[in-house]
């Protein structure tokens, strides 16, 4: 597929912010954008003599996200604690999972409609919870001694998911994280919002090259790099792309393995375009990992991770699918419409169902519907014409009542006013011509117009054109296909 | 095993502890006689045997997913050492 | 006879009966604080004006017929270890010397709840690691039987004012033998409930699996009067239980006639001082003359408990105690002083060429949570954060603190396999009885056997008790262990209290 010298290998490990109300291990509120302070209690701002309770729904909508990543849920599990110091971190610890995470080896599916590669199963290594920690802002610009933390994201509930190195390419990693954004969205476990960090993504990059002719090697790994700091997708895509380019030159220039140098961290910076090696100390981490005694072990037992499954709804992939074999839409427009999120499927399916047509349908939704709510920036659920409303208006399209150009300014009517398509019609004066009356209408355009009947016998049938033009200046309402089947059969009688 | 005064060291940085060279020794020398007697743990035969973190086997405690007031600002930053009306202040993350 | 004489009952009694007022009462405390406590130091704070306003408080309800709490007008000692609302609470510590809770722990909220007068904070080993309250960062607490002798610890203010008859209840917590070892040095009775029974809830965290709240009182009565209060689940807790609490005054009464008690042979051996252990047997003919049963038992692991002991409560404290940096709350030391030292540094460094090792340097950060810490903390508390990360670190994890973990767990199989043979264990509490202030302070191996005794029921989660059986010739008050099966504090109580219907141990009072 691509021509470089080389294979991009990359794992992404995605924190999401779980959509609870509470945090983690306290009641505060997990709401983006409160003053700074404002949502912290002696719990989650760990002070002296407080313990940590478990919040039951975090938990439940990690069983949920696992189950949807075709994970294997442990019947135990139990919670851990991660030590380092760090002024954002209040305890001096951060509760998460280590060795026994809640569940593990499981896949998401990636496929790129446009063909870009081929579908792939992306293995998931573990999905566990944690904490989250607070924020340290630091303004060098101001030339500022201190930095200042802010504890309101402390303890709010993360999931954290750990893909193996399966992808191969920048757009196979894009890929994983929109089908992956997609899915949490779909499940109700997150909002995703990459600018208010309830999405973060790292990833781990390097190369795999050829090895050397003769040499008895499988392969060459450069080393692995980490890299942070990347706040869009598209941000992702680019430093990966830019990465796997420096990590080569650095290989051409030093000849550099996996295993020869340490592990480094490198921060995407998204004004020049480029990696930077961040800032270490020689202090190496050590985490002493070890079972947080404040809270007790979790179990789950196959009854109700079954339940659980059997609660999780339809997801893209499945739905991607059924809209395809019911429908007959291309997987193109598939892609589209459930990339969309549910509701537009559900106003797809609902449109579908009545007009019949899944074609007509994803092209109206796709043209019309998509582009209005882009334009005005509106959602499927605050778009003012419903799928019942629409399917009256394709109806009268399918049934050659009105042509399409004419049914867009019908839309645009029920859209402006607010009323049903019947109501636009009849207020744009647009009614259905009786066949006697249009058959009368050719018939006098034949006789009036022989020039244009001799153009036609000498075969030039785009004359025809001026048959329509002639009947719409008469009556706008007049379907033009009708008008120009007609006037032909007159003149094939002449 | 055997402690060494440049491990005592490491661990005094990795808890965060600065110890003078005379606390270092003396930490040493102490240290040395507490794993000296922890030693002894080595010889218990723990074959098969689960290790046990908690004094109770239950399991599956939560609580409900319920909003609670947050404490006041001001209350939680009156016990801070070093704070502005909004912020915990430290020497900067990064800085020197 | 004074006010002060009396038991906690006999006290709830009088002001029941109203033949006393709660004001009465607590004057008559705070009274013999004032006089007696510059030479015990028991209490690291007292608020005689704000007792008493409580207890005036109570009073006016109890006036008014209002319905009142458990122990109201009952003056309570908390150990300074626990969180009250507004209140400082130091942990006796320079780290938290100006540390005011926003928030009250369970068990105060309990006490508060019950009408309880809360008389004061008392002192204890810096964080509670300790066996002796000379690990206090602010003073000494004395002995009463002899001021010359440490009252044991980490909860010797809990132990020693009510020894020193300054208080009728007090509030200790139990991590290795910590309410258990100093009752029995100061000669009063102490409980240490079963893991879970009592909310960890606003105790800081000195050995999370271990710690347990637990009361202090001169008879099993007055401790069973006091845990009552303050035992139940706590749904702020994750590791209480939700065990129904029953009525530990009405199972006083319950006779011993077909208990059986064990006795481990393993209590018996080396070690044990010869008076210790005649007043122990004596206690247990005393026991079968009550009609309980006698039976040898073995618990082959209790001589790995110390060893396991200070690896889990190490790793946990080294833990609990990273909080401790001087961002949130606590002491932090002198930034500008630290910018200037590295300064200096690094400016000689590099006068001398040395830019490389100049670029590794402490950041300001760093330095400010190592210093922070260095004087915050005591050389005790360092000894246990410094053993605590070592056995949690990278290499030696597995050869110490899960080491340690599967220890734990063959001696609490040792305890199911006695106790499905008998009732209660019956033994010493402490091996010798009130050592002198000093003795210890110098070998911390040495301070850390005198829980030899106490820190299996810690690590197996059991409930255990110390009551007064005896006194060493030279007047020094001994202890005797009982330890029950988890949850069977009814069993230990009522044992004890029977015994203490048939002897005067806990009837016996320094002379101040
Ligand atoms: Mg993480
Ligand atoms: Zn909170």
């Amino acid at each position: 597929m691509s021509d470089a010298p080389y294979t991009i290998v990359i794992g992404l490990e995605v924190h999401v912010q779980l959509s609870t109300e509470s945090k983690l291990f306290c009641g505060c509120s997990t709401r983006f954008g409160a003053a700074p302070n404002t949502q912290t209690c002696p719990v989650c701002a760990g002070f002296p003599g407080t313990l940590p309770v478990m919040n039951a729904r975090a938990f439940e909508l990690s069983l949920r996200t696992a189950a949807a990543l075709n994970c294997r849920i442990a019947e135990f599990t139990k919670w851990d604690r991660k030590q380092y110091y760090y002024p954002d971190l209040p305890k001096g610890y951060q509760i998460s999972q280590y060795d026994l995470p809640f569940s593990h080896d499981g896949w998401l599916e990636i496929s790129d409609p446009k063909g870009a590669f081929a579908p792939k199963r992306v293995g998931i290594i573990r999905a566990h919870l944690e904490e989250d920690a607070g924020k340290s802002m630091h303004d060098e610009q101001a030339g500022q001694a201190d930095s200042r933390i802010d504890l309101n994201r402390a303890g709010t509930p993360l999931l954290e998911i750990v893909s193996q190195p399966d992808l191969r390419s920048p757009a196979e990693a894009k890929a994983y994280l929109t089908e992956l954004k997609l899915l949490l969205t779909y499940l109700g476990v997150s909002d995703c919002n990459m600018q208010e960090g309830s999405l973060r993504v790292d990833a781990n990059i390097n190369l795999h090259l050829p090895p050397p002719e003769g040499s008895s090697e499988h392969r060459i790994a450069t080393p692995i790099v980490e890299i942070k700091n990347m706040n869009s997708f598209r941000a992702v895509e680019r430093a990966l792309a830019y990465e796997a380019e420096r990590q080569y030159q650095v290989w051409q220039e030093t000849g550099q393995r996996l295993g020869q140098v340490p592990k480094q961290t490198r921060g995407w910076d998204d004004v020049a375009n480029v990696t930077r090696g961040q800032r270490h100390k020689e202090e190496s981490s050590d985490y002493r990992y070890f079972p947080d005694p404040d809270l007790v072990p979790v179990t789950v037992t196959p009854e109700r991770i079954e339940q659980v499954l059997a609660e999780l709804g339809e997801l893209p992939a499945a739905l991607r699918t059924r809209l395809e074999t019911t429908y007959g839409i291309t997987p193109y427009d598939s892609d589209v419409l459930v990339n969309q999120g549910r509701a537009l499927v559900e106003y797809f399916v609902t449109l579908a169902e009545r007009t019949g047509d899944g074609k007509l349908t994803s092209n109206w939704i796709q043209q019309d519907v998509l582009r209005t709510i882009n334009e005005q920036a509106l959602t499927v659920e605050t778009f003012p014409v419903g799928a019942e409303a629409l399917a009256v208006l394709l109806k009268k399209v399918q049934a050659g009542d009105v042509d399409t150009s004419r049914a867009r300014a019908v839309l645009a009517d029920m859209l402006e006013h607010r009323r049903g398509a019947e109501e636009s019609m009849q207020a744009l004066g647009i009614a259905r011509v009786d066949e006697s009356e249009l058959i009368a209408m050719c018939e006098e355009l034949v006789a009036a117009n022989p020039k244009t009947v001799a153009d036609l016998k000498a075969g030039k049938m785009q004359a025809a054109g001026a048959f329509v033009g002639a009947a719409k200046k008469k009556n706008p309402n007049v379907n033009p296909a009708r008008v120009r089947e007609i006037c032909l059969e007159i003149i094939s009688r002449l | 095993m055997s402690l060494s005064r440049e491990q005592v060291e490491k661990v005094a940085l990795l808890a965060r502890l600065e110890l003078s060279d005379a606390e270092l020794s003396a930490m040493t020398t102490q240290l040395q006689a507490i794993v000296g007697y922890v030693d002894q743990l080595a010889e218990l035969d723990t074959n098969g045997v689960e290790p046990m973190a908690h004094p109770h086997d239950f399991t599956n405690v939560f609580r409900p997913d319920r909003l609670e007031p947050s404490f006041a600002r001001t209350a939680m930053l009156a016990t801070a050492p070093h704070a502005d009306e909004a912020f915990y202040l430290v020497p900067a993350v990064l800085g020197q | 006879m004074s006010l002060t004489d009396l038991t906690a009952a006999e006290l709830l009694e009088m002001l029941g009966s109203k033949r006393a007022t709660s004001v009465e009462v607590t004057q008559a405390f705070t009274d013999r604080i004032r006089r007696l406590d510059t030479g015990v130091g028991a209490f690291l704070r007292f608020d005689a004006a704000a007792a008493l306003e409580q207890a005036e408080r109570i009073d006016a309800r109890r006036r008014r017929g209002e319905p009142l709490g458990g122990l109201a007008g009952l003056p309570v000692a908390v150990k300074d270890l626990l969180c009250s609302r507004g209140e400082l609470t130091t942990c006796a510590s320079k780290m938290l010397a100006n540390f005011r809770a926003p928030y009250d722990s369970t068990v105060v909220a309990k006490l508060k709840a019950a009408d309880a007068v809360l008389l004061g904070r008392t002192n204890l080993d810096e964080f509670a690691m300790g066996g002796s309250t000379e690990n206090s960062a602010f003073q000494p607490t004395r002995n009463p039987w002899d001021l010359e002798r440490a009252p044991g610890g980490s909860s010797g203010g809990a132990a020693a004012c009510v020894a020193a008859q300054m208080a009728p209840l007090s509030i200790g917590s139990d991590t290795g033998g910590s309410i258990r070892q100093p009752a029995a040095l100061c000669g009063v009775t102490g409980l240490k409930p079963t893991y879970g029974r009592v909310s960890r809830q606003g105790l800081v965290a000195f050995a999370s699996s271990l710690d347990q709240i637990g009361p202090l009182a001169w008879t099993a009565e007055d401790t069973a009067l006091l845990l009552s209060a303050i035992a139940g689940h706590d749904p702020r807790d994750a590791t209480s239980v939700d065990v129904p609490v029953p009525d530990y005054r009405a199972a006083l009464g319950t006779s011993l006639k077909g208990v059986t008690l064990g006795i481990a042979r393993e209590h018996f051996a080396e070690g044990l001082d010869g008076e210790v252990e005649r007043a122990v047997r004596e206690a247990i003919r005393q026991f079968q003359s009550l009609g309980a049963r006698v039976k040898e038992v073995s618990l082959p692991h209790g001589k790995y408990g110390i060893a396991a002991y200070y690896v889990v409560a190490s790793s946990e404290a080294s833990s609990n105690l990273a909080r401790y940096d001087g961002v949130h709350y606590g002491h932090r030391a002198d930034e500008q002083r630290i910018r200037a030292e590295l300064a200096a540094k690094r400016k000689e460094l590099v006068a001398a060429g040395h830019t490389a090792e100049a670029e590794q340097l402490e950041s300001p950060l760093v330095m400010l949570y190592r210093r922070s810490r260095a004087e915050g903390f005591g050389p005790e508390v360092k000894r246990r954060v410094m053993l605590g990360t070592y056995a949690l670190s990278a290499g030696y994890y597995d050869a110490y603190y899960v080491k340690a973990l599967k220890a734990r767990r063959l001696l609490r199989r040792d305890y199911d396999q006695a106790f499905a043979e008998v009732d209660l264990i019956v033994g010493p509490t402490t091996a010798t009885a009130a050592f002198k202030l000093g003795e210890k302070t110098d070998d911390p191996l040495a301070m850390y056997l005198v829980d030899l005794y106490t820190v299996s029921a810690n690590l197996a989660g059991i409930a255990a008790m110390s009551i007064p059986c005896g006194f060493t010739r030279t007047g020094l008050p001994i202890g005797l262990q009982l330890q029950a099966p988890p949850f069977a504090e009814d069993r230990l109580l009522a044992a004890a209290h029977q015994f203490q219907e048939y002897t005067d141990w806990h009837t016996q009072r320094p002379k101040l």
